[in-house]
């Protein structure tokens, strides 16, 4: 199964925020983090989500620092900010307000395939 | 789209494909330094992985390289999220260092310093008469008119000067220029009675800065006056320097306008401080910082002059045509009035400089195209219309008398005359008979000298023999 463009667009910051909320992390491991938490279902082009971080960061929601890494190398890390934290507590209630929206029609959809009696009657007025 | 033909990739060591991929990330202005090296780290990271799973090292720079993405979505993603880096910046801002791209005129640099320098003291020196009792009034006195060249070119040669290494005799030789000339067009303005309005005066204000423009010329190209090229930047330098100047001069008029009517809102009127302090200084400094940034963004921004130039020169030919054609149909002479040698000397002189600054842009090794015709037939136009004036005026010249403004006039157009002649038979030959375009540059080139020599004896010699009248 391979998620829309769109739903992991739009998915991509509340993820972003979410992950950097565990504690502050660099590209790579936020983009092993995802594939992990979706048991690899959600697919990123693994440039893609530089941009993101970019814009993230030029919104104030999440702030970089250039560090060593334990490789040697110059590393960027992220983590998230203040304001971040908030829009991550915003995201997260729009995010279960869909979802809570979906799953109730999901069961009602379910329920009229089982039994053919609609559960819900629209009202003419 | 992989950087390098797989084949290839395989002789490569992992080293240089990843300098090969970075190479072509960095091509794009999109991604910068830090974008490219933040990519990086993650490419070794997945090339490490990758390996650990027990892939060869080439076969994990290939699926990382694919994982990461094609190189022309990733920039165009970048893009998106950073449209502002696909404007060039001439950079004024403190954070420039870590951008790779090298700026020039970054904030707080020391060129910048100097150059502010240069254009405060260039500022307070315009002052400095003031402090003798000179006062700033083009209707009282014409000091300030013909000493303004000495008031800001010096210090624009004094920011070469310091910038770059010129040879003390060449710094000898500018600054002699410089004192010798204040020297003399200042015993001529004192020479002339101050309520007489001297036309020998005016003229040497007029043709004074060409002269001296040759001086800063010395000092801008470091004393390596010979070798056209050089010279070829010092026209370019010219032509930018005049349009920031102007882009600067109308920021100053609104700053100035605004200025005035806010002071005026609470009862103050600025006029006098307006014409005694803004102006004057404004100016003065105005020259130095446009030629500091003109020289801060040469490699950052396009020239703007040729730009110009190309825009104009079809434009141009096509209503010099419609006036000969109009001529030709109607019948219609030039109407032979005093200020009709002006004119004709204006209109050569855009054409001039139209053709100056297209082909300064001009690659001489490009084969002839359409726009080198449009060219002749600008030059060709510019030079049919100044025959016609010329034969309408000739034959009352004799009538008029030769005064020194009509002389100057007359000298100037003989001197754009041969020049857009010269420029055209060489454009012929270029287009028909296939000789280099350099030519053409390299006769422009050697022609900067009798402008500045024509302008030199307008300025130095027509006072004395026109008796100073």
């Amino acid at each position: 199964m391979s998620i829309n463009k769109d739903l992991v667009a739009a998915s991509s910051t509340p993820l972003v925020l979410a992950i950097l909320g565990e504690g502050d992390s660099y590209g790579y491991a936020i983009l092993q983090r995802v594939r992990e938490l979706s048991g690899g279902e959600l697919e990123w082009t693994d440039g893609m989500l530089y941009p993101v971080l970019h814009r993230l960061e030029r919104s104030g929601l999440i702030e970089s620092r250039w560090e060593k890494a334990e490789t040697g190398r110059k590393r960027k890390y992220y983590g998230v900010t203040d304001a971040g934290r908030e829009q991550l507590a915003e995201e997260r209630r729009q995010w279960r307000t869909v979802d809570e929206t979906l799953r109730k029609i999901w069961s009602s959809v379910a329920e009229f395939a089982r039994s053919g009696m609609p559960v819900y009657l629209p009202q003419r007025s | 789209m992989d950087p390098k033909h797989p084949r290839d990739l395989v002789e490569d060591s992992l080293e240089m494909q990843i300098d090969a991929w970075r190479a072509h990330l960095r091509r794009s202005r999109a991604i910068t330094a830090p974008d490219v090296e933040e990519l990086e780290d993650h490419l070794r990271e997945r090339i490490a992985s990758l390996e650990d799973q027990g892939l060869s090292e080439d076969e994990a720079f290939l699926v990382a390289v694919k994982r990461i993405g094609a190189i022309d979505a990733l920039t165009r993603e970048f893009a998106r999220e950073h449209s502002e880096r696909l404007w060039k910046q001439l950079v004024l801002s403190g954070d420039a260092g870590y951008d790779g791209a090298e700026p020039v005129a970054t904030y707080g640099s020391r060129t910048m310093w100097v150059a502010l320098g240069l254009a405060v003291a260039a500022a307070l020196a315009i002052k400095v008469p003031a402090l003798f009792g000179i006062p700033f009034d083009p209707d009282q006195t014409l000091f300030y008119p013909i000493n303004i060249s000495f008031f800001t070119l010096p210090f624009i040669a004094a920011y070469f000067a310091w910038e770059r290494p010129v040879p003390a005799s060449s710094r000898a030789w500018v600054a002699a220029a410089f004192v010798l000339a204040a020297i003399v067009v200042n015993v001529f303005w004192a020479g002339t009675p101050a309520d007489e309005t001297a036309d020998t005066l005016t003229l040497s204000i007029l043709h004074l800065p060409l002269t001296l423009w040759l001086a800063v010329g010395v000092a801008y190209v470091g004393g390596h006056w010979r070798g056209s090229g050089r010279r070829m930047d010092f026209i370019r330098f010219t032509g930018e320097l005049f349009i920031y100047f102007v882009l600067i001069a109308l920021g100053g008029g609104v700053l100035i306008a605004l200025t005035f009517a806010l002071f005026q809102a609470i009862g103050l009127d600025l006029e006098l401080f307006a014409q005694n302090w803004i102006v004057p200084c404004g100016v003065a400094g105005a020259t130095v910082v446009a030629a500091w940034l003109v020289e801060a963004k040469q490699s950052v921004i396009e020239n703007m002059a040729p730009v110009l130039a190309r825009i104009f020169i079809p434009l141009f030919a096509v209503v010099l045509l419609a006036f000969v054609v109009t001529m030709a149909v109607t019948g219609r002479g030039i109407d032979v009035e005093r200020e009709i040698l002006i004119l004709i000397d204006l209109l050569l002189v855009v054409v001039f400089g139209l053709l100056l600054y297209s082909i300064s842009a001009r690659d001489p090794l490009a084969p002839a195209g359409l726009f080198d015709w449009l060219q002749l037939t600008l030059v060709g136009t510019a030079l049919l219309v100044d025959v016609l004036a010329l034969w309408a005026i000739g034959s009352r010249i004799s009538e008029f008398g030769f005064t020194p403004n009509r002389l100057a006039a007359l000298g100037m157009n003989v001197v754009l005359l041969v020049n857009l002649a010269g420029s055209g038979f060489l454009l012929l030959r270029f287009l028909r008979g296939g000789r280099p375009f350099t030519r053409l540059w390299e006769w422009q080139m050697s022609y900067v000298y009798v402008l500045a020599a024509w302008a030199a004896v307008v300025a130095f010699l027509f006072p004395p023999l026109f008796g100073f009248e």
